[in-house]
């Protein structure tokens, strides 16, 4: 379980990192939600991998780390918020400078 | 357990969210809800400040559940101290802002609000997924209140800070994930007990994630590699946003301090005191590189933000020293250049206003029709920034040279800082000359000068004053700050004794 899960955290990272380089607007975003999901699995990782067990002691020989699950919820509630307001700063931006460019102009050629 | 540890934070959240409810209030009664919730900051930090005096940690448990399990509110003198500027700043920021700038963009009190909710919050905790908390908060808002009043500048300055920052905050994450998953707490003083603790296996481990908290810190505090949102982000954001945000770099400058004095600090093993190596000639780069951008400086507000990568490189190079008297310096530093340079932004937007289409632009522009006044605020405002005798930012200065023996560090600190002086004065004395002596003959008539505002950005600088008159007992409590902090048997006792009633 570890070897997937670590590679499904590596290709989420490598593609929201190329996404980020793109320089678009709407690919940026992409790549910042893709890391976000790579960051929110490798917190909640962070409890040790285990299936099957409860997250209440005493109730079972094993239990899992009810903390990570907490920190991950909250991580996702902040990330959707920003996600949701970095889609409205980029329409804003498309809006006022006529480009998806991050940097609001077409690079030279 | 005290109360009043928290009401820093729900102060400006119930007010906050009341101008959230009441938006559409008349502007009169926004204006004073929000002035009164920001004033009221003033005494509670005070009597904050006064209470870390006591040379006891005051730590708040949430839903009073006891110290490594529950998250915890830790008030010690650092976090006061800090709270005290903040208050000060955000007051005469805001004060500013009711003489027409919160008009220019929706919902500028709530935003403001919930900006001092996140910046107070962040010096408050102790637990450092809270932290990161905090600065989400502290980050959304500051990502709407630079966007206010619109204007291509400020979209295209704001694309490149919220993605910046969102990429800064994945990394916190992994950073507080791996340290949670090694040390097993995210209470900070508690994790410094498990880092002292923990076997060689883990300390590589441990590094990696430190080094990654003071990528994400640098980021905020924007020292060398990671400074370039910052001169277009401040030089275009509103006049009294710029002078608030005068205090987001310290948030990160706090944050490093943190981090690096109590949790990888003197007793981490192997990684004690880890940052310094990296800290010191990042710094000194830092504030070479900020130099050089303040001289090349287009416009008057560029200049300053320029000179806020200054005065942390300066700040930062106080702190890598490492030793008591070096923080207590940069402390006493940190206190000066916020209130200063929050002043200089308020100024720049006066003088700009009186120039027409010129703005801050450091070209031949229309004659002021205050140029004594606001020339004389100017110039004392650059005495200060740059650090010439007597005003504080003299005093700070040479506290920081003199916290170094002669010898090596000092050999590359001193001409660093002395030959920044030298460099600031010139670009200040350039963009003086420009903006109040190689004027046109033409004045506009309709800038007229609003005493409000003068007042405002007046108040904030003389504050240097008070300063230099105070130095005594304010780098009595700076130095007793810088102790404290050392002092991490004080701190592990909070984890020891449960929480502290």
């Amino acid at each position: 379980m570890e070897a997937i899960f670590a590679a499904t955290l590596g290709i989420l990272t490598a593609s929201g990192v190329y996404l980020l380089l793109r320089a678009r607007t709407f690919p940026v975003v992409l790549g910042l939600t893709l890391i976000s999901y790579a960051v929110n699995l490798f917190l909640f990782a962070m409890g040790r991998l285990q299936s099957g067990v409860v997250t209440v002691i005493g109730k079972s020989s094993e239990y899992a780390d009810p903390l990570p699950q907490a920190l991950v919820l909250t991580a996702i509630v902040i990330g959707f918020a920003m996600t949701a307001f970095v889609v409205v700063l980029a329409l804003r931006s498309v809006g006022e400078t006529q480009t998806d460019h991050v940097d609001g102009q077409e690079p030279a050629q | 357990m005290n109360h009043g540890l928290i009401l820093p934070i729900l102060l400006p959240m119930f007010a906050g969210s009341l101008l959230l409810l009441g938006a559409g209030l008349s502007l009169r009664v926004k204006r004073s809800l929000s002035l009164l919730a920001t004033l009221m900051l003033l005494p509670l930090s005070g009597y904050l400040l006064w209470l870390a005096d006591q040379d006891v940690l005051q730590v708040y448990a949430a839903g009073n559940w006891a110290a490594p399990f529950g998250i915890i509110l830790l008030l010690d003198r650092l976090s006061a101290l800090l709270l005290v500027v903040t208050a000060v700043l955000g007051s005469f920021a805001l004060l500013y802002a009711v003489r027409g700038d919160d008009q220019r963009g929706q919902s500028f009190h709530a935003l403001f609000q919930f900006q001092l909710m996140g910046i107070n919050g962040a010096f408050l905790t102790g637990d450092l997924f809270n932290l990161f908390v905090f600065f989400e908060i502290l980050l959304i808002a500051s990502y709407s209140l630079l966007v206010h009043g619109g204007g291509v500048e400020r979209v295209r300055a704001g694309l490149h800070y919220v993605v910046l920052n969102l990429v800064g905050s994945a990394f916190f994450l992994l950073a507080v994930g791996v340290l949670y998953g090694i040390t097993g707490t995210l209470n900070m003083a508690d994790m410094a007990s498990r880092v002292a603790a923990a076997g060689p296996d883990d300390a590589a481990l441990l590094g990696a994630a430190g080094l990654l908290l003071l990528v994400v810190f640098g980021l905020k505090a924007a020292f060398l590699p990671l400074y370039f949102w910052l001169p277009k982000a401040y030089a275009s954001a509103t006049a009294p946003v710029a002078a608030l945000f005068a205090i987001m770099t310290k948030v990160g400058l706090y944050s490093i301090i943190r981090v690096y004095t109590l949790i990888f600090g003197d007793d981490a093993g192997s990684l004690a005191n880890m940052a310094n190596d990296w800290l010191w000639p990042i710094a000194l780069l830092t504030l070479a590189l900020g130099v050089i951008g303040a001289l090349a400086a287009v416009s008057l507000q560029g200049l300053l933000a320029y000179l806020v990568v200054v005065s942390v490189g300066t700040l930062l190079a106080g702190i890598a020293i490492g030793t008591e008297q070096a923080l207590a310096a940069a402390l006493y530093y940190l206190v000066h250049s916020t209130w200063v340079a929050g002043g200089m932004f308020l100024l720049a937007d006066l003088i700009s206003r009186q120039r027409g289409d010129k703005q801050g632009l450091l070209v031949q522009g229309p004659a002021l029709q205050n140029p004594h006044l606001l020339g004389g605020l100017f110039f004392f405002g650059a005495i200060a920034v740059a650090g010439l005798p007597p005003l504080s930012g003299f005093i700070g200065k040479l506290l920081l040279l003199r916290s170094l023996e002669p010898g090596l560090q000092a050999l590359m600190l001193w001409p660093v800082v002395l030959g920044g002086g030298l460099l600031t004065l010139i670009a200040l004395s350039r963009a003086g000359s420009m903006l109040f002596w190689r004027v046109g003959l033409s004045q506009l008539d309709s800038a007229e000068l609003d005493y409000g505002r003068l007042l405002a950005c007046a108040g904030l600088l003389l504050l240097s004053l008070l300063l230099m008159v105070g130095a005594a007992p304010l780098l009595s409590y700076v130095e007793a700050t810088a102790s404290q902090l050392h002092d991490l048997a004080l701190y592990r006792q909070i984890i020891e004794s449960g929480a502290v009633r």
